[in-house]
């Protein structure tokens, strides 16, 4: 799902990452190429324009150019826009308070309306629901008899009238739901195009009769410009409640969710993903986002070093990194800081360009932060503020203690010197100024 | 039965205004021909699905044609839109499928991604083939969704033409074979045989459809003669990568266009006839059993800018 709209982003970023610095005309270039990547995915031309707007926007107020890691920037601000756009958190389906909760599902022809009733009805009975499935659409030859065979493989009661008029139908159903114990309707009504007035009063008659607690406008995601009239057209008359979008497991690349959601503000709560009955997912808009830039890796890197490590405490760090006061009190305070973000090699697949394939020829030894962490932790307090104290027996005695070797302590400690020695230089030469840590 | 060109129009009246009005806005109080005007019908042309491609291809050429004198002229813009739209629509020519009396029978497979609209377009081709006097066969080779041959079996009796089906979940090549034999034996002239819709991306179901054709092949050589690919006008950008998936399994011989009596535009058959050489053949314009209508690139367009 979405694999080529993730793939063009990679192209974009690409392109902007090999630049150590970035200008201004990088900048408009890039957001060119997002606009065309976003157009190319079928997102709306409008809900594009007003897309790259903010990211520009956003971009000239964060600064992006003189900051050291531009291209880092510029991706997180279109992750946000993008997972704005796309709404906050996972919408479930609303329950009534009372059964029999109703739910109505909406939409053009053969966008998956009967499917998705059938996928809704399996889901809900796993949920050890009692669903009952009702067949309104009699306009189009054996939807109904599709119901019924959907029905028969899941084992969920279909009841559909062909002599009546729909909304008896959805009448006749509620009333046999109450009887038999149903607490959930699905209504499967009639495919049609928003613009056909009189089978939009047909909706309206069973919305304002039945009164369903969900009215899901269920959408092709494979439809391009017209995704937005459409979703207008019916929200204007049915004001639904949820979008669901199906045929997700194809390459389309989705840029209808962006739009309907961007003009609608309707939560999207299911994707459709597969010809089986169990191929419906919950929407995550989060994940979604990720997905579309392909670098939600990168981003969530990102946001997960924001989250976890304790800015007063780089803070404090950065002062002795300037004054060379670096201890392996600090250091292990770094391991620390580092291991709470998770496992290492968590992290290296976050690293953009190192997911998949580059991962496979590379193994991550979390063992090597564990096997530092005990050498520290087996010196004392003193040993930590001052290694410089530590000598060939105090060696053997940390060797001994954390489990390791004399040669597994020796380096440790060359590596500790060679980094204060680092920095020491770094301090002569003023070159702190011009290299800004990204904690 | 409307005229052509009506339902044609009356399906495209949206899109028509949405365009003409669109640019029509953009050109009123403005006299030149800005790079703001270039891009506010760049756009139109986006919003009726033509790509990013084909719309600045089209910018492209209006620039280069339209000297200083014209550009202060409004309506040498659309006439030069309206030409280009026309003459990549032209390259390609394709008329609508015309069943040979020598190729007896003239068998017509019917492929497209899920819900496009494959069975509705069968039971209306088979209307029109009726109508012109031809005995046709209908082949559900749709065995895997829930009530198809259902539907098709509706929709033949709707255009009171034979057909041939079997028990749910059976082999759909084998219905294709039998369907084939079927009007062989009963010297009918037009066979149409369903197949499953299908993401084109499901290699193992593209493999099942070749293997459709290939028995089709097999049992009749010279046939299939015509491999319709049916594609949503309300489709995207994807509807290029459907069209060479499908085209590469199948060797699809053309196009037909639905849903165009919405707002959508389906103006990805430009990229479609530009990268495929892929002509569309028909449009469906309506839910009834007559609104099939042959493409004429020429109505097409007329109506988009009428």
């Amino acid at each position: 799902m979405l694999q080529e709209l993730t793939e063009k982003f990679e192209g974009v970023f690409r392109k902007l990452k090999g630049h150590g610095k970035i200008t201004e005309k990088h900048v408009s270039e890039t957001l060119r190429d997002i606009r065309r990547v976003l157009l190319e995915a079928d997102v709306n031309y409008k809900v594009v324009k007003q897309f790259v707007a903010a990211v520009q926007e956003k971009a000239v107020g964060a600064d992006v150019i003189r900051s050291v890691t531009p291209a880092q920037q510029i991706i997180k601000i279109v992750h946000d826009e993008l997972a704005a756009l796309m709404g906050g958190s996972e919408t479930p389906i609303r329950m009534a308070n009372i059964p029999p909760t109703i739910i109505m599902a909406v939409g053009l022809q053969g966008s998956g309306k009967t499917t998705f009733c059938g996928k809704l009805a399996n889901k809900l009975k796993k949920q050890s629901k009692h669903p009952l499935l009702v067949g309104a659409d009699l306009q189009r030859p054996a939807a109904v008899e599709q119901l019924r065979v959907l029905g028969d493989q899941i084992g969920v009661a279909v009841y559909s009238d062909l002599n009546a008029r729909p909304v008896d139908v959805c009448k006749q159903g509620f009333k046999l739901a109450r009887e038999h114990g149903h607490d959930v309707i699905i209504l499967d009504t009639a495919g049609r195009l928003h613009v056909d007035d009189a089978l939009m009063d047909e909706l309206f008659e069973i919305k304002e009769t039945l009164k369903p607690h969900e009215i899901l406008f269920v959408a092709d995601g494979m439809t391009g410009q017209d995704a937005v009239n459409a979703a207008l057209a019916f929200q204007e008359r049915l004001d639904f409640t949820g979008v669901v979008l199906t045929k997700m497991d194809g390459d389309a690349r989705g840029g209808a969710a962006l739009s309907i959601k961007a003009v609608t503000q309707r939560p999207i709560k299911f994707i459709g993903v597969g010809e089986k009955l169990d191929a419906l997912e919950n929407f995550h808009p989060d994940r979604m986002a990720s997905r579309i830039l392909g670098m939600g890796d990168i981003v969530s890197l990102v946001e997960k070093a924001q989250e976890t490590i304790d800015q007063e405490k780089a803070r404090k760090l950065e002062k002795k990194l300037r004054r060379a006061e670096f201890t392996l009190e600090d250091f292990y305070e770094q391991i620390q800081q580092v291991k709470k973000m998770g496992p290492l090699s968590q992290l290296i697949g976050m690293m953009p360009g190192m997911g998949g394939k580059a991962l496979k020829n590379i193994e991550v030894d979390d063992r090597a932060l564990v096997r530092i962490e005990a050498i520290i932790n087996s010196m004392t307090p003193e040993e930590r503020r001052r290694p410089q104290i530590i000598n060939g027996s105090r060696r053997m005695r940390i060797a001994r203690g954390s489990g390791t070797s004399v040669q597994d302590v020796n380096r440790l400690l060359k590596q500790y010197f060679a980094m204060q020695k680092m920095f020491k230089q770094l301090n002569k030469k003023g070159l702190w100024n011009k290299l800004q840590l990204p904690l | 039965m409307k005229s052509l060109v009506q339902k044609i129009r009356n399906g495209l009246s949206r899109t028509r205004s949405s365009l003409v009005d669109g640019i029509g806005k953009a050109i009123t109080g403005r006299v030149r021909l800005d790079e703001d005007l270039l891009e506010i019908i760049e756009e139109r042309l986006i919003a009726a699905d033509m790509g990013v491609n084909t719309a600045m291809a089209v910018i492209d050429v209006l620039r280069e044609k339209l000297d200083h004198r014209d550009r202060d002229d409004p309506s040498a813009v659309f006439d030069v839109i309206k030409d280009d739209l026309l003459q990549r629509l032209q390259r390609v020519n394709g008329a609508a499928t015309q069943p040979e009396a020598s190729e007896k029978p003239y068998v017509i497979m019917v492929v497209g991604v899920n819900g496009v609209g494959k069975t509705t377009t069968i039971g209306k081709l088979a209307h029109l083939y009726k109508m012109e006097g031809k005995s046709v066969i209908l082949g559900a080779a749709d065995t895997f969704r829930a009530a198809a041959q259902e539907q098709l079996a509706i929709w033949a009796e709707r255009a009171q033409v034979a057909l041939v089906r079997n028990k749910p979940g059976a082999d759909p090549a084998s219905v294709a074979f039998d369907t084939v034999s079927a009007a062989q034996s009963r010297g009918a002239d037009v066979v149409l045989i369903d197949t499953a819709g299908r993401l084109h991306t499901r290699s193992n179901l593209m493999e099942e459809l070749k293997k459709i054709r290939r028995v089709i092949e097999r049992k009749q050589p010279g046939a299939p003669h015509e491999v319709l690919l049916v594609l949503d006008a309300t489709t995207g950008q994807n509807g290029l990568a459907q069209a060479k998936q499908f085209h590469e399994a199948v060797q699809v011989t053309g196009i037909v266009l639905t849903k165009l009596d919405g707002t959508a535009k389906g103006g990805i058959v430009f990229a479609i006839q530009e990268e495929l050489q892929l002509p569309v053949l028909f449009v469906g314009v309506g839910e009834q059993i007559d609104d099939l209508q042959p493409f004429d690139p020429e109505t097409y367009v007329e109506a988009l800018f009428a």
